[in-house]
Order: C-alpha cells, then structure tokens, then sequence
C-alpha cells in the first residue's frame, strides 16, 4: 500500500512537470512561429504551428488526467481547487498561442513594411511572459516562498508586451495604408499580446494561492 | 448478571468517550478530507483498545484516590452520570470533556455517601484543566515551528507534502488513539476498579490479563464502538469552529494533543523521569478536548490571534465549567433515587469513632489532640459528620482533619489464611511482605492502621520511604499494596466491627 501510495504521487509529480515543460515549449514554438511569419518562411511556420497543436493538444490530456487523479484519490483536499484552477489557466496560455498561430496560419495578414522587428519583439516578449509564469507555477508546487521572485519578471514582461503593443499599433496606424488592412493588423497585435495578458492570468491566481499557501 | 449490568453504564461511557472524543484524535483529519473515516475509525478503534489494556493503569489509579467508589451500585451510578452528562451535551453541540464529568460525578457520590474529598488528588485534577490545555497550545506552537522550518528546509513539491502529512497524521492518529486509550479508560473504567469481580486470566502463548485490564479491554471495546457509530458527525465538525485548519495544522494539533495525553499517562516515562531526579507531571486522566482547544487556540495566537473565533471559546470555556458541576448533580440525584427507590447499595457502610487508641495515633502523628477526648463518645457513620465535628471541637486544619478521620475508621481485618493465600500473592507483593502477613495469620485488627503498623514492626518492605522525588514511585506503589492487604484482608460487614 504505501509503495503503490509513493509510486502513484511520483507518477503525479512527474506529469505536473511534463505539462508544465509543455506550456514553456509552447511559448518557444509561439516565438519561433511569429518570426517565421514575420520572415517569410512558411515551411517552419508551418512546422511550428503543427508542434504547436500537439503541445496544445498533450497539455490538454495531460491536465484532464492530473485533474482526474486529484480528485479520484481526494489528493491535496486543501489546495485541490486552487491547483485545478491553475492548471486550467496555465492550459489557456497554451491555447491563447495555438489560437493566435492559427490565426496567423489562416488570415494570412500582409504586414507593412518597416515593423518586422517590432513584431518579433512582440512576440518574444509574450513568450518571456509565458516561461516566467511556467517558472512561478512550478515554485508554486516546490517551493511556494520563491514564488514571488518570479512573479514580478511575469508582471514586468506583460507590461512590456502592453508598451510594445501599444507601439506597435501606433506605427500600423501612423503607416500610409488601408484602413482595412490597420484594423486587421490591429486585431493581430491585440492577440499576440493575449498571450502576456494570459500569463498574467495565471499570475493574479497564483499571487493568491501563493498567500494561501505560506500564511 | 448484576455485574454486567452495573457494568453496562461504564460501556455507555466508553460508547459516549468514542463518540466525542475520538473525533478530537481524527477529527480535523476526517474534516479536512485527509483521511478517509472508514480509515479513521479502524485504526482508532485498535490503538485506544491497545491502550486500555497496555497502559491504562496508571491514570485509572489517581481517579481511585479521588473518590473511592465501594459499591458496585455507587460506580454504576457515577458512570452513568457521566455518561448522560457527555451525551447531553454532545447531542446539544456543547463543547464536552470527559474527564470532568467523571470527576463531576464521582464528587457527587462523595456528597452523596459523606466521604471526604481528597483534595490533594481533586487540586491535582484542577490543576491539569489549566495545565494541559497550556501545555498543548505550547507544544503546538513548537510542533509547528519545527515543521514548517522542516519543510522550508526540504521543500518537498506539494503532492510529497501531501502524502508525507497524510501518513503522519495516520501514525500521529495512532499515537493519539493509544494515548487516549492509555489516559481516558481511567476514566470509563476507573471507578469500577476497586468494586470489579474479576480475576487474573491466563492466555495462551504466556501472556495474562489482571482483572483491571479485562475492564480496561471491556472499556476499550466500548470506546471503539463509539467511534465506529456515532463520531462520524462529531469528526466532521471538530476543529474548523475555532480556528480554520491546514492539513499541516491539523497534523500539529494531533501530535500536540496526543504527547499531552501521553505525558499524563506514561508510567514508564514518569518512572524514567524520576530515576534521574526530574520531576514528572501526575498520571492523571486528562481531557482530550482540553488539549485539542488548547492546541488549536496556540496555533491561532502564533498566527497573531486574527481568526481566533473568542465567543466559540468563551462557549467552550464554559462548558468546562458547567460539566463538572452538572455531573455532580446527575451523580447525586442518580444515587438518591438508585438507593432509596430501587433499594440498591451506592456506598459500603461506614464507622468512625475517636477511640483512646485513635486519639494515641494522632498524637503519635505530631498533630494536637487538644478536643478529640470530648468527641470521643460519639458514633459517626460517615467521614463528612465526623469532620464536622472535628471542625467545631478542635483547632485542627483541614489537612489534619483528613488524616484523623481516616485513622477513625472502624472495620474489621481478619488475617485468614485462605484470604492470604488467595489475594496476598507474589507479583503484586514482595516475598518479606508476603512473609510479615503471614506471620500474622489469625489475628484480627479494629483500624487499618494497626494492621499496617505491625508489618512495617515486621519489615521494612512494608514501611513508606522518606518523601522525596526520586523515593515517589516506591512510595505509590506501597501505598497501593498498603490499601491492597486492607481490602484483602476486611470482612464484612463493616457496620459490626469487632468488640474492644
């Protein structure tokens, strides 16, 4: 008994960090895609965005069956519903990237001239966001009074996408161009930085069960 | 027969003991979904039974000294008391502590039968109401200090956290269980020890059971019953009322609550404590609930007393008042109407009488005699009507006063050589003592104390040490041999003792 009782919260430990590695691939693949769409290679954005979809995908199951075990074996009572909620919104950023990459992969949106970097630094720093938050998350579970340290690079970066953001549509707008084509590049910065915006979720959570948890 | 129903009203106590107080070992386990009750109730149900019956002599022995219960009809009265008292108040969600409604109880059969209150055992008793509920919060506090730098120091991920606090409260559970086993059966079964017909059982593979622990098995069985029936309910609420509780929290309690109980229940520890000069705390049966409260209450000042709910406390802090007192008065109208309706015994017939002889003792003893030649001519049947008159004829203490009375007490001790043979046996007494009674055989003495003075002439394995810490544990158990060869050796009835 005791020995199945260990294998079984090794197991448990082991796909929490899996999926977990899965939300920080994903926000590599998310910076990788937007470059590539950025730069014109299509073949990698391609590539991307299928990894994408199976990271999206992984995660997914993989939470649904950490989900199941918690409560199958009434795991964690205490702090069950605070880690279920964190998991789902973790899963979100995931979700965010698939969908803002499909949109990408779809809408095919004709980028104006002069802002390639702006873009790439858009999404990099959405990416940033989303590892820093992956960084909080598994404090979270090891050691919750580190928590904090990483939650403020989660704050800074959202911030910074919010500023590149802004910047950027700034520059779209400011351009000598189609009002058509300004709001659909519009649209396509609001959902590269909802990714940030995602992981700040997951932060705003996490700040409040941090609390719970070292009180 | 009429033992096992004398007898049903200790179970009743074990039954209502499981009900309420295992939910204080378990409950904040069970309550926060820790561990499952089917779980709970199991291993509760075998730690408290191998508590009764492993260690469950040495608090039983102190309620004994409180009030010796000597009629089958007065400990059936006093366990039903109590008994009723916990039920009540549990059914109507007040805060309850076993121990004080025994001990509410068993001054009400004192009332009622005129016996003196020891009140070096009652002080005794009081004193744990205050000390152990201190203790447990103290121990809290540490427990969870240490633990939570322990976890700092590990930082274990939190599902490792998760199931090393799960079998530790399991193990802690268990260790709680035994404790109030161990320190509680005094109370269920501890009035029926000086009345219990039973005798020494000889099971197989060499091990044996005193008649003492046949009850304690009896009770514990009672106890286990109770918390497979009825602590389910109790279980899920206990705890969270006072002060919201983390699993870690809940673990920190346990462990508090059950080294408090351990603490007064270990012989063994007393004894090691002693043989090194150290004082130990008195083996006396303590309140689980007490030690939870107080447990609980030390955690929630160490998180600085914000979520402290001080009315529920007020309430709880009053329902150990009202126990006592409750118990007491069931205890006493219980005996009244057990013994004037239903003509049943409460109490042994007794004689006092201030003889020249008595009033020789007690000036042997250094204490003044000056009044007690005026008391000497009248017959007093209980020790209360004879402190009165001590109080109102002479310049005695109180203290003193309880000593003459029990040197006043007329009886009657044969020294027949079939008693000897039958109760005064090795293991129980050493071999020079066994030898001094034998000696004797075929005399008979009017006061107890003249029995006693002409074995400690005889040996001095019958005599008490000097007071001292590390001479205390000697001098307890020749204090019980000391009362023992008295029972042994009384004949009935004490009404008649023999002529002068």
């Amino acid at each position: 008994m005791p020995i199945l009782l260990f294998k079984r919260t090794r197991a448990l430990v082991a796909q929490i960090d899996e999926f977990l590695d899965t939300v920080g691939q994903a926000a590599l693949l998310f910076e990788s895609g937007v470059a590539d769409y950025v730069g014109g290679r299509r073949e990698q954005f391609d590539t991307h965005y299928r990894a994408i979809e199976d990271a999206e995908h992984s995660a997914d199951e993989l939470r649904r069956d950490i989900e199941k075990q918690l409560y199958r074996h009434s795991l964690i009572p205490e702090a069950r519903g605070d880690v279920l909620g964190l998991l789902e919104t973790t899963d979100d950023v995931v979700n965010q990237a698939k969908h803002t990459l499909g949109m990408f992969l779809v809408e095919r949106p004709r980028l104006l001239p002069g802002m390639d970097e702006d873009w790439r630094a858009l999404g990099s720093t959405a990416a940033r966001t989303a590892e820093a938050v992956v960084l909080a998350t598994r404090a979270f579970f090891r050691d919750p009074y580190t928590v904090n340290d990483h939650l403020h690079k989660v704050y800074f970066y959202e911030k910074e996408g919010d500023r590149q953001a802004m910047a950027l549509k700034r520059k779209i707008f400011d351009a000598d161009a189609d009002l058509a084509l300004q709001l659909h590049l519009r649209h396509f910065v609001l959902n590269v930085d909802r990714v940030s915006d995602a992981a700040e979720e997951v932060a705003d959570r996490l700040a409040i069960y941090t609390i719970k948890r070292t009180v | 027969m009429l033992v096992l129903f004398f007898l049903s009203s200790g179970l009743f106590l074990g039954w209502s003991l499981g009900a309420n107080d295992a939910a204080n070992v378990f409950g904040t386990a069970v309550g926060s979904r820790m561990i499952r009750f089917a779980t709970a109730a199991l291993i509760c149900s075998v730690f408290v039974v191998l508590g009764s019956v492993v260690g469950g002599a040495g608090a039983a022995g102190t309620l004994g000294q409180l009030g010796a219960i000597d009629a089958m009809g007065g400990a059936f009265m006093v366990a039903f008391a109590a008994a009723v008292t916990i039920t009540v108040m549990t059914k109507l969600g007040l805060p309850v502590s076993s121990s004080q409604a025994v001990v509410g109880a068993i001054i009400g059969w004192n009332f009622f039968s005129g016996v003196l209150t020891d009140t070096a055992a009652l002080s005794k008793i009081v004193a744990t109401w205050v000390v152990c509920p201190l203790l447990a919060g103290v121990f809290a506090a540490l427990f969870y200090v240490l633990t939570q730098r322990l976890v700092r120091r590990l930082r274990p991920h939190l599902l490792w956290d998760d199931m090393a606090t799960r079998w530790a409260l399991v193990a802690v559970g268990a260790f709680g269980s035994y404790s109030l086993g161990a320190n509680n059966i005094g109370n269920v079964m501890g009035v029926f020890v000086p009345v219990a017909p039973f005798s020494g059982l000889d099971l197989p593979f060499g091990l044996a059971l005193s008649g003492a622990q046949q009850l304690f098995l009896l009770g514990g069985l009672a106890i286990a019953l109770g918390v497979y029936t009825y602590s389910r309910h109790v279980m899920g609420t206990v705890g969270g009322n006072l002060f919201r509780l983390t699993p870690q929290m809940a673990l920190v309690v346990v462990l508090a609550q059950s080294v408090v109980l351990f603490l007064f229940a270990s012989q063994r520890l007393e004894h090691a404590l002693l043989s090194v000069g150290l004082p130990a705390l008195p083996l006396v049966p303590v309140s689980s609930s007490q030690a939870v409260i107080g447990a609980v209450v030390g955690l929630g000042l160490l998180k600085g007393g914000h979520g402290i709910r001080y009315r529920v406390l007020v309430d709880i802090a009053a329902g150990w008042v009202t126990t006592p007192i409750i118990a007491c008065f069931l205890a006493f109208v219980g005996l009244f109407v057990l013994q004037n309706v239903f003509s049943v015994q409460v109490n042994r017939p007794h004689a006092f009488e201030l003889s020249p002889q008595v009033i020789e003792r007690v000036d042997r003893l250094g204490m003044p005699v000056d009044g007690l030649a005026e008391l000497a001519g009248g017959r007093y049947t209980t020790q209360l009507s004879l402190n009165r008159s001590l109080r109102g004829g002479t310049a005695l203490d109180a203290k003193q006063r309880e000593r003459v009375v029990r040197a006043a007490e007329v009886d009657r001790y044969l020294v027949d050589p079939a008693r000897v043979a039958q109760d005064i046996k090795p293991g129980w007494f050493e071999s020079e003592q066994i030898a001094a009674v034998s000696s004797l055989v075929g005399r008979e003495y009017r006061y107890g104390w003249q029995l006693h003075e002409e074995l400690e002439a005889l040996t001095p394995a019958w005599r008490l040490l000097p007071e001292s810490p590390r001479n205390r544990l000697d001098n307890d158990r020749r204090q019980k041999q000391r009362r023992l060869v008295l029972v042994a050796l009384r004949t009935e009835p004490a009404a008649a003792p023999i002529p002068e």
